[in-house]
């Protein structure tokens, strides 16, 4: 395991409720920076609702109660005062819809920018091209930056969602399910951009599909029923996992 | 078979109920066209009416029915759109809203001669803004706030909440959320309101009848302090007062035709725009 230093993240003692629910118990997990680490288990473990801490969405949802600490660069964002404004600036997060505004591929990719307050059209136009670039997206692109996004595919939606998030300078990016409504080949495409965003940003990816985490990741977490099972580096996990409940989960016995 | 009967009257019945609509819609077109097509001139809409109502033109209830919809308009929208806004995205989601969305349903429901008494009561005698275009467009305003409030909510709540989660994860605070993604998202569905809101204000009798109308006025408004011709009251008085109804009822079929054109033309702008909305969503 890396070292104390390498620590982006860090969650002591999470305990989440929708309502009287307890979605999430007592969980404790670090997450390292510049590597990728994976949430796998099956469905309503709470995987999703865990990485929504991480950038609060979840204060969004009415009737829900969070205990515990989070740290990000050793200051709990789960505090009460903390501004939500700049936590999510820092910890950008792609969702598992494809989720563009309706307006053109340019605007959107923009949006990030002028509401962090950029107003110099060049710079943006700039920044615009290189979050382009990076996601892989800019050769499909290039010629329609004023089309509307919706009438981009499934795949280049969520390739755009992922530049749209890179634009605004993230430090730590949050992939919810990422291509849970895309085909094999916009998976693959979105998976060889994970391993190289790798390189700049921390990652944290909740998926379904066991394979992916293999693939991408370098740490991976197994929740079943709001409980972490099982964390540990990724070749461990899906070679000699240590639980009983990973084992079956991981050899498709439940789940 | 005896399935296959049933389905058919079925289908019989919905297709008369469907025929027997479109006729009376197009027979209240044909019977206002065939009668107002004779008083249609370039004169009956430019110029002022002459000879105690009798002759000349509607011009001034044009421009008076004009002024009245666009002032209203002006006051219902912002008003509107910001109490929409209040309850679709800020309100919690408590006893006390649903009582307010349930009031302003109701409010839709209220009969326009009460908005008119209303009106009377409150901007021409109480704050007195006396019988004049801003009593009549403040009552109309209110008579047409229901209406956008909801057209306002529907569109708002018709923009999915990825998009919302979409702009909050990029560090947009809600009110740039609410700006620049949730209203524009939502401004096609808003327009239809508003348009339909048009036809209503510039439809209604009874809201004006005692804040804003004048049978007769000698050219245009000059302030809107000042009371108005307009198109719908026009048409009741030239049916109801003055010396030679024979002359002023050929008039009177001018004026609904006039108003009928404008509300149709309106609402087909209405139907565009939605169209339109729903084209775009439609992905």
């Amino acid at each position: 395991m890396p070292i104390e230093n390498d620590i982006r993240i860090k969650a002591e003692d999470v305990n989440f409720y929708y309502g009287n629910t307890r979605a999430i118990k007592n969980l404790n997990i670090d997450f390292y920076t510049n590597k990728v680490t994976s949430f796998i288990g099956p469905s309503g473990c709470g995987k999703s609702t865990f990485i929504r801490l991480l950038n609060k969405m979840n204060e969004l949802v009415p009737n829900t109660r969070v205990e515990g600490s989070i740290y990000l660069d050793g200051k709990d964002i789960l505090a009460k005062k903390v501004d939500v404004v700049k936590i999510r600036r820092k910890v950008g997060m792609v969702f598992q819809k494809p989720n563009p505004f309706p307006k053109t591929i340019y605007q959107n990719i923009a949006y990030g920018l002028e509401i962090n307050g950029e107003r110099n059209k060049k710079k943006i136009s700039e920044d615009v091209e290189q979050a382009l670039i990076k996601a892989a997206l800019w050769h499909e692109v290039k010629d329609r930056l004023h089309d509307n996004a919706l009438r981009l595919s499934g795949g280049q939606q969520q390739r755009l969602c992922i530049a749209r998030c890179l634009a605004v300078n993230p430090e730590v990016i949050l992939f919810d399910e990422p291509c849970a409504s895309l085909d094999p080949i916009s998976t693959n495409k979105i998976e060889e951009l994970i391993l190289d965003l790798k390189k700049q940003y921390t990652i944290v990816i909740v998926t379904h599909n066991m394979q992916q985490a293999a693939r991408v990741s370098d740490f991976t977490a197994f929740m079943y029923l709001g409980e972490l099972i099982e964390f540990a580096q990724t070749s461990k996990i899906f070679t000699v996992p240590k639980e009983k409940q990973t084992e079956s989960y991981l050899s498709g016995k439940f789940g | 078979m005896k399935n296959k009967i049933i389905e058919k009257l079925g289908f019989a019945f919905i297709t008369l109920g469907v025929l027997i609509s479109l006729i009376f819609l197009f027979a209240i077109i044909c019977f206002i066209a065939s009668k107002g097509l004779k008083a249609i001139s370039w004169e009956f809409l430019t110029s002022v009416p002459k000879n105690a109502m009798t002759a000349g033109g509607i011009a001034p209830a044009i421009v008076g029915t004009f002024y009245l919809t666009i002032a209203a308009i002006i006051f219902a929208l912002p008003l509107g759109l910001a109490s929409a806004i209040y309850l679709n995205e800020y309100s919690p989601k408590s006893f006390v809203v649903n009582v307010i969305r349930m009031s302003v349903n109701n409010l839709a429901g209220v009969p326009s001669v009460i908005f008119g008494l209303f009106g009377l009561a409150v901007f021409v005698k109480f704050l007195g803004f006396g019988v004049s275009i801003i009593s009549g467009s403040l009552t109309l305003g209110i008579l047409i706030l229901p209406g956008i409030i909801s057209a306002s909510q529907e569109a708002l709540m018709a923009v999915p909440n990825s998009i919302r989660e979409a702009s909050l994860a990029l560090g947009a605070t809600k009110w740039q959320t609410i700006k620049n993604t949730v209203v524009p998202a939502a401004i096609p569905g808003i327009m239809t309101g508003v348009i339909l809101s048009i036809g209503r204000a510039a439809g209604e009798t009874a809201p004006i009848l005692f804040t804003a109308a004048t049978f007769y006025k000698r050219g245009y408004p000059d302030s809107i302090f000042s009371e108005v011709m307009a198109l719908p009251y026009h048409i009741y008085a030239l049916m109801t007062e003055g010396t030679k109804p024979e002359k002023q009822i050929f008039i009177a079929y001018g004026c609904s035709l006039v108003l009928l054109a404008a509300v149709l033309l309106i609402s087909a702008a209405a139907i565009f725009l939605r169209n339109k909305y729903r084209s775009e969503y439609a992905n």
